[in-house]
């Protein structure tokens, strides 16, 4: 019995040494909570669970495209395309400001589908530029990001876009329980769907077995009868596929949507993968790693807000902590040698 | 002053899990070849990574003419006069011969009397004249990535000679060299004992070490075993000091029978007018066709061609009658070709993937469960049944396959083909870097398999790997067949003859 204790101790030990920041923020969190009024509160922690959610969706989205040594810097604009499109779509027919007025009001569930058809084309289309046309993942996906956003501002005609339809709104931003007291709300239950979606694809199917092949030695994978294209192509497209749902629920969540939404998402949903574990080099990324990536970085907004950091800080601050883990990331491998 | 140039006592180095050098010594003679031998994972490149001062030992110490010294990093071993020549190259393949060599020590100048530049004409003139000292004849302005492999390690050696180095380290030089090449380098290794150099000689090939060692310090899973006189010991002494015990066969007997021709290629042309061209052969049920020739006689390439890894122009390759159609790997595989490439940790490992993912990434269709979810206890069973056919060392299925030494490395990769039950295998350069005693493991499973009733086709540079282990080799010269031997009236010079047919 001592045994096992003490080889719990050690693994406990092991996550911590394995993830300093996460346990640094967790720590935070617990200080700001005793220190700040209403930090510690049922709604903080609902707000916090819906905005992770989205978050998690976009990093599971971007996961394989880092494990596979690549990465996807449309995604942010993705999701703002995939939110103004959604918002568009789900206007109300009686509503002044429709942009499309020559279009029904449609069926919400329409709207999805077209809505993640659409991610699906921008997925595939970045997945062949890397892929067919050789071009590196970090410069494909800075054009195609250019080129979404841009097509965001003519589509919602670089205005604001509002006047949902109540059950577009009230069905995404619903919830298990009162707000004032405990709830949860449906956006988590969508975000552990897929979680545990994706960790059955990573782990057990052979799309994922190949993922991890890729990012371990492409050259070998191709060798070892891999379908490196095939695979590459289908891990872009899902990623974009990942944004479009993000983007919809985005837009519902927020009440409204503009092309600017989603700004450096991408970024983030980068960030919040390094941090929970995937590494740069390859190979390497664990669907609870990046959910824990995730929620550390959501933690550390709120955290800031709660603190009454101005918020031209939590740039900074935000900018330090990607950067750090990357650092620390590195460090196991150097450190190895 | 020493009678030794460098001395390492008492050195002690240990990894998590691993004590890699046990209070291991080590005395180097000026102007001697000192052989450094051992199985893979013995130590050898962990105790030469401590004296270029890329590993930190933990205990001992190293003394430079019997002065006591500390090496810090590897700038600091070359001030010191220790070079390097690694067992991978790692040149600037875009950059000159001459910036390689003086890479991060270029000569400066004054330009306008203040602004340091790079003085390029004295560099290439220095250039020139190393590559005069190394017997090499070379462009000082060439691009060292349009060189050969045995090139580039000349350009290494270079630059070592170019820092005036008194401790040379040539880790590995020949395992990619041919037999002139090597010639050439031991030209090039006798120039320098008359300066008086000590060098270091890590290499797996008795036969070298006898002719060109001076004395042989043999170790064994990071201990010290002794240093001899080279005249004093025989291939059977080094092996059996360096296994611990009697190795009767350097090759199994081989009791397969090849039967009749299964496998055909016919007229088979590369889309580089320069790589193979009308190569034609035949393989047979349970044979092993040993392919030969000089490095740059484009056997790897004919194989990678077959394999679906380079495209071709022209040719049929056929099994048992029917024409098989090779565009990818993938393609080839599903027609019963596979392939183990040469370059392990460049096409064959996934470095940081578990042993049991790298055994079983191309035959996963076969672990699934309602046709989708991998059954992990399958893949499970794989990794057991291979560890236990192929006697392979890794504490369990889940450790990175990385950290396994290269025999085991090359075990796993060799289950990865099996998995697939191919009809034809094809093996380039199979015991590359490999130990005595893997070796002789690897060229059991070989001749089992062959056994079996599989084709083999197996590339080798090692003259009697090839000749005691096929059944008939092929030899190519500049991209094309020079001719076939019988495995049993194979000499050397017999192969070396259709090797050289167009030089």
């Amino acid at each position: 019995m001592q045994n096992t204790k003490s080889g719990f101790g050690k693994k406990f030990l092991d996550v911590i040494k394995g993830n300093p920041i996460a346990v640094l923020l967790v720590l935070a969190a617990v200080i700001v909570g005793f220190r700040v009024d209403n930090f510690a509160s049922w709604a903080n922690f609902g707000n916090l669970m819906s905005n992770t959610a989205v978050r998690f969706l976009i990093a599971l989205g971007v996961s394989g495209c880092l494990i596979t040594k690549g990465t996807d810097l449309s995604a942010g604009r993705q999701v703002g395309f995939a939110a103004c499109l959604a918002g568009i779509l789900c206007q109300r027919g009686d509503y002044t400001g429709r942009l499309w007025k020559n279009v029904p009001e449609m069926n919400i569930a329409l709207v999805f589908l077209i809505v993640v058809a659409v991610g699906l084309v921008f997925g595939l289309v970045n997945g062949l530029i890397v892929t067919k046309l050789h071009v590196p993942p970090f410069i494909a996906t800075l054009g195609t990001q250019t080129i979404i956003y841009g097509i965001a501002l003519v589509i919602s005609d670089a205005q604001p876009i509002g006047g949902f339809q109540k059950i577009y709104t009230k069905l995404i931003t619903g919830r298990i329980g009162n707000t004032r007291g405990f709830h949860l709300p449906y956006l988590l239950f969508v975000a552990l769907v897929f979680g545990l979606l994706f960790w059955f694809i990573y782990n057990k199917t052979r799309h994922g077995k190949y993922m991890y092949a890729i990012g371990g030695n492409e050259v070998a994978a191709e060798v070892s009868g891999v379908n490196t294209t095939k695979t590459l192509i289908r891990i872009y497209a899902t990623a974009g596929v990942m944004y479009a749902i993000a983007g919809y629920l985005l837009a519902a969540k927020s009440g409204g949507a503009s092309a600017s939404m989603g700004t450096g998402y991408e970024l983030e949903a980068i960030a919040g993968c390094t941090i929970g574990g995937v590494s740069t080099t390859g190979g390497i990324g664990t669907v609870p790693g990046i959910l824990v990536g995730v929620l550390v970085f959501e933690l550390l907004k709120i955290i800031l807000q709660f603190l009454n950091v101005n918020p031209y800080y939590n740039y900074v601050v935000q900018g330090l902590v990607i950067v750090i883990a990357v650092a620390l990331d590195i460090r196991k491998y150097i450190a190895k040698k | 002053m020493s009678e030794f140039v460098l001395e390492m006592r008492d050195v002690c180095k240990s990894f998590p899990g691993v004590k890699a050098l046990d209070h291991v010594q080590l005395r180097l003679h000026p102007g001697k070849v000192h052989a450094l031998m051992g199985e893979n994972g013995a130590g050898k490149s962990t105790l030469m990574k401590c004296m270029f001062g890329i590993y930190k030992m933990d205990e001992g110490q190293i003394f430079i003419d019997g002065e006591p010294v500390q090496i810090k990093d590897p700038m600091d071993a070359l001030n010191k006069g220790i070079a390097m020549v690694h067992q991978e190259l790692q040149p600037i393949p875009a950059r000159t011969v001459g910036e390689n060599i003086f890479l991060g020590r270029y000569p400066m100048k004054k330009a306008l009397g203040f602004i340091s530049i790079v003085d390029h004409k004295k560099m290439y003139a220095d250039t020139a004249e190393l590559l005069k000292k190394v017997r090499m004849n070379f462009d000082p302005k060439q691009k060292v990535g349009e060189l050969s492999v045995s090139q580039m390690q000349s350009v290494e050696i270079a630059k070592a000679v170019s820092a005036n180095c008194r401790v040379l380290i040539l880790d590995e030089p020949t395992s990619s060299l041919t037999a002139n090449e090597v010639e050439a380098l031991f030209r090039i290794v006798e120039d320098l004992k008359a300066e008086g150099v000590a060098i270091v000689y890590i290499s797996h090939k008795m036969d070298e070490i006898l002719r060109i060692g001076d004395e042989v310090t043999i170790m064994r899973d990071g201990q010290y075993i002794g240093t001899w006189p080279a005249s004093e010991l025989t291939t059977d002494d080094i092996i059996t000091k360096m296994v611990g015990r009697e190795l009767t066969n350097l090759y199994p007997e081989r009791h397969n029978v090849p039967g009749e021709v299964v496998f055909k290629v016919e007229d088979f042309t590369s889309i580089n007018p320069k790589s193979f061209r009308h190569v034609s052969f035949d393989l047979r049920k349970g044979e092993i066709l040993g392919v030969g020739g000089l490095v740059g006689a484009q056997r790897t390439e004919l194989m990678e061609g077959l394999f679906g890894i380079r495209s071709h122009t022209s040719g049929k390759i056929t099994y048992k009658g029917k024409e098989l159609n090779i565009t990818r790997p993938k393609s080839a595989i599903d027609q019963g070709v596979a392939m183990l490439t040469e370059d392990r940790r460049g096409s064959g490992i996934m470095g940081v993937l578990s042993v049991a993912d790298n055994i079983s990434i191309s035959s996963l269709d076969q672990y699934l469960d309602f046709g989708i979810s991998i059954n992990s206890k399958k893949v499970e069973q794989l990794v057991q049944d291979n560890v236990k056919k192929m006697n392979i060392k890794t504490p369990s299925s889940k450790t990175q396959i990385k950290s396994l030494s290269g025999g085991n490395q090359q075990k796993v990769l060799v289950g990865r083909w099996l998995a697939n039950n191919p009809d034809v295998l094809i093996l380039d350069e199979p015991t590359r870097g490999i130990d005595v005693g893997a070796k002789y493991e690897i060229y059991c499973i070989i001749e089992q398999l062959a056994r079996e009733g599989k084709s083999i086709i197996m590339i080798s540079s090692e003259m009697s790997e090839l000749i005691g282990m096929s059944d008939r080799i092929m030899v190519m010269c500049d991209g094309r067949v020079t001719g076939f031997i019988n495995g049993a009236d194979a000499t050397q010079e017999s192969i070396m003859a259709l090797a050289t047919q167009f030089e």
